[in-house]
């Protein structure tokens, strides 16, 4: 399974990664390459196997219900590059 | 040609956990701004999620009340796209694995039949924050106290067939996340959210048309006028020789139409992979069956139930289990007045639920108890009062701290049922209108309501309007 030019330009997008175009055949190749590995694994016969989300072989730890943060807004803005009546500002986000 | 059109709904729960979803910072509504929004909210390097017991318990209970199955092994996933209210570029949610899949919910239409809506699954997820785009000079404000609130999405199969069935099938399950006591399901503050899936084919036909997804419902008028609107404007399209294109529409509720979304994320293509972060849920059926036993009465459980024990209709029935909170009101009325349910249902749903719609105010704001009430339907079931002035005495109820029997006595509105009072009143009636009675006896049967409001309207409506009836009717015999 080969990509294209035009579906690693989409990724890059979609995952907001600015490539050179002088870049992009390497891109195209070398992620080409890492598709055709999967599809190798692909050919192995899975049916009776349990697909695994993760490969350490315990299930997840729950926590209670419990308020246990406290209000640190004025540090995690100390770090914000703007912020007014507590809010964090970004570029305007609505067209 | 005749068009069927198709919904399917996509339903977004708040759930009311005390914590969010993954972190344990406080998820009440209304705090200032990012407040609430702790260093795993805000995606900080570093961090790691740890899941909610309570979420896991909640999304069991619903997963039970709809009949549907609980999966014991059950993954959460990354779906990725980029916006300022998602900080960390992914939302946690599921995808391949869900912990509620193929259930179904039983709704009561107006035409007295059920229907069996599907739903496909339900999954746990984190909610986003929310952005204000007023007011920052050009720039845009994110708070992100929401951001990680859990959620849970409830997604129906395309069974329903029009905006009056959409409306039902999500009134059903309004009421039914209320009673678990899952999500409080506020419109107003976005606790209960909707999605809908509509699409159009001509009748008989079994392909699905190409489906519309329609954004911001966040009321119930508002979800059955989007949805009309789209369905009318599919149709136009069609037989107009258009095609409906696979799109987002998000409805302006002021000009009453749906409209295009920017494509904010071009494709939709999400590109869902299971969370490294969190490691497989797993639910042993021990904890399934504690969780079962913790299930309320359904509404459709309390609705059967009333109709039995109170001899109710469907329908004063089903206006009572609309909400937990309003059986309640009348299980308790009755249980203090041990007069008829009937009554004490006409008057829940009618005198109490008009004045609790004038002021705006849910059943449990009443300023009238169901003890109060059950005082007031007590003297109206001994002949105390009439149902007319029962009104009145109401009315200085919901105002007043007073006892019912007090404003009775106050206001002087005990009902006349001394014989020898309403017997003098009659007469002077029937004094003062010779000509009236002689017509009557010469035949004009119809004034006898005349009489009846005559008297009425001098006693201030207290006589006991079956004593006045027989007198009346002996007095104007001649006898």
């Amino acid at each position: 399974m080969s990509l294209t030019a035009v579906e690693v330009k989409k990724i890059a997008h979609l995952a907001r990664l600015a490539i050179n175009e002088a870049d992009t055949p390497k891109y195209v190749s070398e992620l080409s390459t890492i598709l055709d590995f999967v599809a190798q694994m692909d050919k192995v016969d899975t049916g009776s196997i349990l697909p695994m989300a993760h490969p350490l072989d315990v299930t997840q730890r729950l926590r209670a219900d419990e308020v246990t943060e406290p209000n640190q807004r004025e540090l995690f803005q100390s770090i914000a590059p703007s912020v007014e009546s507590g809010l964090y500002l970004v570029p305007q986000v609505i067209e | 040609m005749k068009w069927e059109t198709v919904i399917g709904l996509e339903v977004h729960c708040q759930l009311t956990t005390k914590s969010k979803i993954f972190s344990g910072a406080a998820t009440a509504y209304g705090a200032a701004p990012n407040t609430q929004a702790c260093a795993i909210d805000l995606g900080m390097p570093g961090v790691l999620p740890v899941l909610n017991i309570e979420a896991v318990h909640m999304a069991i209970k619903l997963g039970l009340s709809i009949d549907a199955t609980i999966s014991p092994h059950s993954v959460f996933a990354r779906k990725n796209y980029f916006y300022p209210d998602l900080p960390k570029g992914y939302q946690i949610s599921q995808f391949e694995l869900p912990i509620v899949s193929q259930g179904h919910l039983d709704i009561d239409l107006e035409d007295g039949t059920r229907k069996r809506v599907g739903i496909t699954r339900a999954h746990l997820e984190e909610d986003a924050g929310k952005s204000m785009h007023e007011d920052f000079n050009g720039m845009s404000g994110i708070d992100l106290n929401r951001a990680g609130t859990p959620l849970i999405e409830i997604v129906s199969e395309p069974d329903m067939r029009s905006a009056k069935e959409a409306i039902v099938y999500l009134k059903s399950l309004h009421a039914l996340v209320r009673y678990l006591g899952i999500c409080d399901g506020n419109m107003q503050e976005g606790s209960f959210r909707c999605d809908a899936n509509v699409s159009v084919r001509p009748l008989g036909e079994s392909k699905l048309g190409t489906r519309c997804e329609l954004k911001n419902l966040n009321s119930f008028r508002f979800i059955e006028r989007a949805i009309n609107f789209e369905i009318a404007r599919q149709i136009e399209l069609i037989e107009g020789g258009g095609t409906v294109i696979q799109q987002t529409r998000l409805y302006d509720a002021d000009k009453n139409e749906t409209r295009p979304l920017r494509s904010k994320e071009e494709a939709n293509d999400y590109r869902y992979f299971p969370d490294p972060d969190l490691l497989p849920v797993a639910i042993e059926q021990a904890l399934i069956d504690k969780v079962r036993l913790e299930l309320p009465e359904l509404p459709q459980q309390k609705c059967e139930r009333l109709q039995k024990q109170y001899e109710l209709s469907a329908y004063d029935a089903s206006v009572l289990v609309s909400s937990r909170e309003l059986a309640d009101y009348f299980e308790a009325t009755v249980k203090q007045a041990q007069v008829s349910a009937k009554l004490a249902a006409n008057w829940i749903n009618g005198e109490l639920a008009a004045a609790l719609n004038r002021h705006n105010l849910e059943i449990t704001a009443s300023p009238i108890t169901p003890a109060q009430l059950a005082d007031l339907l007590r003297r109206i079931a001994d002949n105390t009062i009439s149902g007319k002035i029962a009104k009145s005495v109401f009315e200085i109820l919901w105002e007043s701290k007073e006892s019912v029997d007090s404003i009775i006595e106050k206001q002087g509105l005990r009902q006349v049922t001394d014989s020898s009072a309403i017997e003098k009143m009659i007469d002077d009636i029937l004094a003062a209108n010779p000509q009236h009675v002689a017509e009557y006896r010469s035949g004009k049967d119809k004034l006898f309501g005349f009489f009846v409001g005559q008297v009425m309207k001098a006693s201030g409506g207290k006589v006991n309007p079956q004593q006045l009836n027989d007198v009346l009717k002996k007095k104007l015999a001649g006898q």
